[in-house]
């Protein structure tokens, strides 16, 4: 009886975000109010969660389509699954929202700005608690407009304009693979019912599972921004600094992640495709973390680290611990929020000036944000008390424990060079803002005002003692309310015990071996990494680069030669030839129109004569 | 017997029928039109016709032709056609396909023929008609009520002098 | 006893008597006329048919050809009038407005 109400309840918060959000307030306030609800059902499902395995409540609310057999009911879903994404999602989102009020304050644009933020958590949450794939998918594509739309909202800049573009341009890449999947599953299995997927993939053939595994992952590489389709989160930090937050680091991206852990039956009896995405996740990541060693751009570092530890997701669904990803993923929604809150706070205390190389010194005038900084490095970084520490080891201990039962230690190794990696570029960027000379002298900068510092704080509490929720001193609740859900292993990699101890004390020492080398690097007023490795960095390892020369330069000599020759020539050729034949088919028309009704009548008794002289021969 | 009446009225009719495309005055063809239907009301009667063949008197002979009749004195003047032909082609053309029609037609007319059937004494009588009319085709009675009224109003509407300050902008 | 073909060949010339008319004559008033002709051979037609398969059907065709005959004929020559009011002319050659 409680089920439905609640349900229902969520939509109405739902359904109401869509058409408001004329003013800031407003906006907080609904998400607020959804945040209070996701809250409200976790506490009413947590007891019916303890004696049940899986507890999975599904409300449908509509039959939306039906052609022939195919049946589409839209409906929600809500389980432990969801409602961890739900919460997360309307509380980073809400925490957001009272930030935009007064890091956006002076922008004329403010009721659009809400408008499409909230338009962006009604999708995101559409996406979490979707009952069916194709309201998933809905749910997909809503966000990856919202994305485009707010990473283009200062429209009037080129580059603000272009980075949309570009996202929306490679994300639909992904989504095309997404929806291919989408049709290989249905095609399959008759139903794009998750619930139903989740019951029927795993009897599925070996190569349909993979396939389809495959290119679902391929849709999360587009959102989630993993090799090769990372290309457009960096350039996505044109957009507002919340929004980065929000967005790009906190929800939108966690989406591929998502989308792994809610059919972690079809990945998981799909070893290929696991063994794909593991191998994909710790290479982005890797990668990602030893660009960031080499920006200047504050937010372009806070991206690559994104994209960095979605990499470690990836990782962590690869290894067959989806509750370790999802984990992660709430760590790093705190603290990625956090540093990018952080990071708007100096943009806003410095006008706008996003370059470390010409930042420094801002840690006595900014206090609190340079604290907020800093617990969101060490928590980044894997500190112990901090949240990261918890997920990041947890994964790598999965990792670890993936590689001692199949041999492939690939994926460990790259998530532990990784995690010194991300200390290392963390503390520069840390050192390079805050501490040192203060290099704008011009500048005269001041503190955030409190509706800025109250979230911050607030996030900086959660990647403080966010990591409790699955530490293992802890008791690991999060784990435990996840595990009857998803991530039954398969059996084969639980035998293998990893020497935790010995594994947490890596973690610590790489860690705290990255930040001191940090430091030490930025005593030294040294760039970290050497000569031609360094320009490979810098330039991101040539990857957009190769992707212009590849894709970008032929899809123009391409365009230009369709433009002209063909669209001219042949095209407009054809359409004038359309055009002059009609033309000349007209005015020989034109003759048989004479206006005399009496021709007329005599083209009426040939017809007639025709049709009885046909029926009459017949 | 019957042969005696039909073959008059026959001729009279295709007479009558030559006569209202051939004359020159509208009037004259009028008067033929009158003819032919009276002559078909006779061949109503030979049919077995009884009630179509009063109306037919009283509805063509009596309302329409008087009704043609009328606008030929209201429009007596410059009534007749243009001196100039401007479809030079037309009137031969209209001969032969109209003669292959003629052919069509009675090929078709004919190849549907066959005996008559008996039939009993009361058959065509207004009563016989009437019930016919109010049973079985009562909706389409109905709307041709309907229709006549339209064909009232439209006349009416058309027929109505338009407004001074109009111009002649109607109809 | 006259036989239905005689009757249905009258019934056959009279309507391409009618056709010939329309075709030929330039004077509105005599092509309705002619018009007229036509609709009357098809009215014999029925009567004949309904003589021939002992069916009231056929009578009951002719009255509804007749109440649309009547109509046609009032609203026709309305418009004959009206065009003759403002185009001073029944000739339908001259009224060719709709020519392409």
């Amino acid at each position: 009886m409680v089920w439905p109400l609640l349900g229902w309840l969520t939509n109405g918060l739902i359904g109401r975000r869509l058409s408001r959000a004329l003013a800031g307030e407003l906006a907080c306030v609904t998400v607020a109010a959804s945040f209070v609800s996701a809250l409200g059902v976790l506490l009413a499902v947590r007891p019916a969660g303890a004696t049940d395995a899986a507890v999975s409540i599904v409300i449908p609310l509509f039959r939306w389509l039906g052609a022939g057999d195919l049946w589409i009911d839209a409906s929600l879903i809500i389980d432990a699954l969801s409602l961890v994404m739900a919460l997360v999602v309307s509380g980073v989102g809400f925490l957001i929202h009272v930030y935009s009020l007064g890091y956006m304050a002076d922008d004329p644009d403010l009721p659009r700005y809400f408008a499409y933020l909230n338009l962006f958590m009604f999708a995101m949450l559409l996406l979490v608690l979707a009952g069916n794939l194709l309201v998933l998918f809905i749910g997909w594509e809503l966000v990856g407009v919202c994305s485009y739309l707010l990473i283009g909202y200062w429209f009037a800049r080129p580059a603000a304009a272009t980075a949309g573009r570009k996202a929306f341009i490679v994300n639909r890449i992904g989504d095309a693979a997404f929806l291919l999947g989408l049709f290989l599953l249905f095609t399959q299995l008759r139903t794009l019912d998750i619930l139903q997927i989740r019951d029927g993939a795993p009897h599925l053939p070996e190569g349909v599972r993979t396939l389809a595994a495959l290119l679902l992952f391929a849709g999360a590489t587009g959102k989630s921004a993993q090799l090769p389709l990372h290309v457009w989160l960096p350039d996505a930090m044109e957009g507002p600094t919340p929004v980065s937050a929000l967005i790009h680091a906190a929800t939108m991206v966690t989406a591929g992640v998502f989308l792994i852990a809610r059919l972690d039956r079809l990945f998981l009896t799909a070893p290929v495709a696991l063994f794909v995405v593991g191998i994909v996740g710790a290479l982005t990541a890797f990668f990602a973390a030893t660009v960031a060693l080499r920006q200047y751009d504050l937010k372009r570092v806070l991206a690559y680290s994104t994209i960095s530890q979605l990499g470690y997701m990836f990782v962590a669904m690869g290894a067959l611990a989806p509750v370790a990803g999802i984990f992660h993923l709430v760590t790093q929604a705190f603290f990625k929020a956090l540093l990018f809150l952080a990071a708007g706070s100096v943009m806003h205390a410095m006008h706008d000036v996003i370059d470390m190389r010409r930042l420094g010194g801002l840690a006595r005038p900014l206090r609190w944000t340079a604290g907020g900084f800093l617990i969101g490095v060490l928590a980044i970084a894997g500190v112990p008390p901090f949240a990261g520490f918890f997920s990041k080891d947890l994964i790598l201990e999965e990792a670890f424990a993936l590689g001692l039962s199949t041999g492939n230690f690939l994926p460990y190794a790259l998530a532990l060079v990784t995690a010194f990696v991300t200390a290392l570029y963390m503390t520069r960027a840390a050192m390079l803002t805050f501490s040192g000379r203060p290099a704008e002298a011009a500048a005269h900068p001041h503190e955030a005002p409190p509706s800025m510092l109250v979230p911050m704080t607030a996030l900086a509490a959660l990647s403080v003692g966010g990591g409790l929720l699955g530490a293992r001193v802890a008791g690991e609740p999060l784990v435990e309310f996840l595990a009857p859900l998803i991530g039954v292993k398969a059996g084969e990699g639980a035998v293998v015990h990893p020497p935790a101890g010995l594994l947490v004390g890596i973690s610590i020492a790489v860690a705290l071996a990255g930040i001191v080398a940090g430091i030490a690097v930025h005593r030294g007023r040294r760039d970290p990494a050497l000569g031609a490795i360094a320009a490979f960095l810098e330039r991101r390892w040539y990857i957009d680069d190769l992707y212009d020369a590849v894709i970008v330069a032929p899809g123009r000599a391409l365009a230009r030669w369709l433009a002209g020759p063909v669209d001219l020539g042949i095209i407009d050729g054809a359409v004038n030839a359309v055009g002059r034949v009609l033309a000349a088919v007209g005015r020989a028309a034109r003759r048989l129109q004479t206006g005399y009704a009496r021709q007329y009548a005599l083209g009426v008794l040939v017809g007639t004569l025709i049709i009885v002289g046909y029926w009459m021969l017949r | 017997m019957e042969w005696a009446v039909f073959v008059p009225t026959a001729a009279l009719a295709l007479a009558g029928g030559v006569g209202v495309i051939a004359a020159r005055q509208p009037v004259h063809s009028a008067l033929a039109l009158l003819m032919v239907l009276a002559s078909l009301a006779v061949s109503y009667l030979l049919l077995a016709a009884q009630f179509i063949a009063v109306l037919q008197v009283i509805i063509y002979a009596g309302a329409i032709v008087v009704l043609f009749l009328f606008v030929i004195m209201l429009l007596h003047a410059r009534s007749g056609e243009g001196p100039r032909e401007k479809l030079p082609r037309q009137r031969a053309e209209a001969y032969v396909f109209a003669a292959l029609y003629l052919g069509v037609l009675l090929a078709a007319a004919l190849g549907a023929a066959a005996p008559l059937a008996s039939i009993a004494a009361e058959f065509g009588t207004a009563q016989q008609v009437g019930e016919s009319l109010f049973t079985t085709y009562l909706l389409p009675f109905e709307l041709a009520s309907v229709i006549l009224l339209v064909g009232i109003v439209a006349a009416t509407v058309l027929g109505r002098r338009p407004p001074e300050h109009a111009g002649r902008g109607k109809g | 006893m006259v036989p239905a073909p005689a009757y249905l060949a009258l019934s056959a010339v009279l309507f391409t008597l009618g056709a010939v008319g329309v075709l030929v004559r330039r004077n509105a008033l005599i092509i309705f006329m002619a018009v007229e002709l036509m609709l009357n051979s098809v009215n014999l037609a029925f009567v004949t048919f309904a003589r021939q398969h002992g069916s009231i059907d056929g009578q009951v065709a002719v009255f509804f050809v007749l109440v649309v005959a009547a109509v046609e004929v009032v609203v026709g020559l309305a418009l004959i009038v009206d065009i003759f009011r403002s185009r001073e002319t029944v000739d339908i050659d001259d009224v060719d407005l709709l020519r392409g």
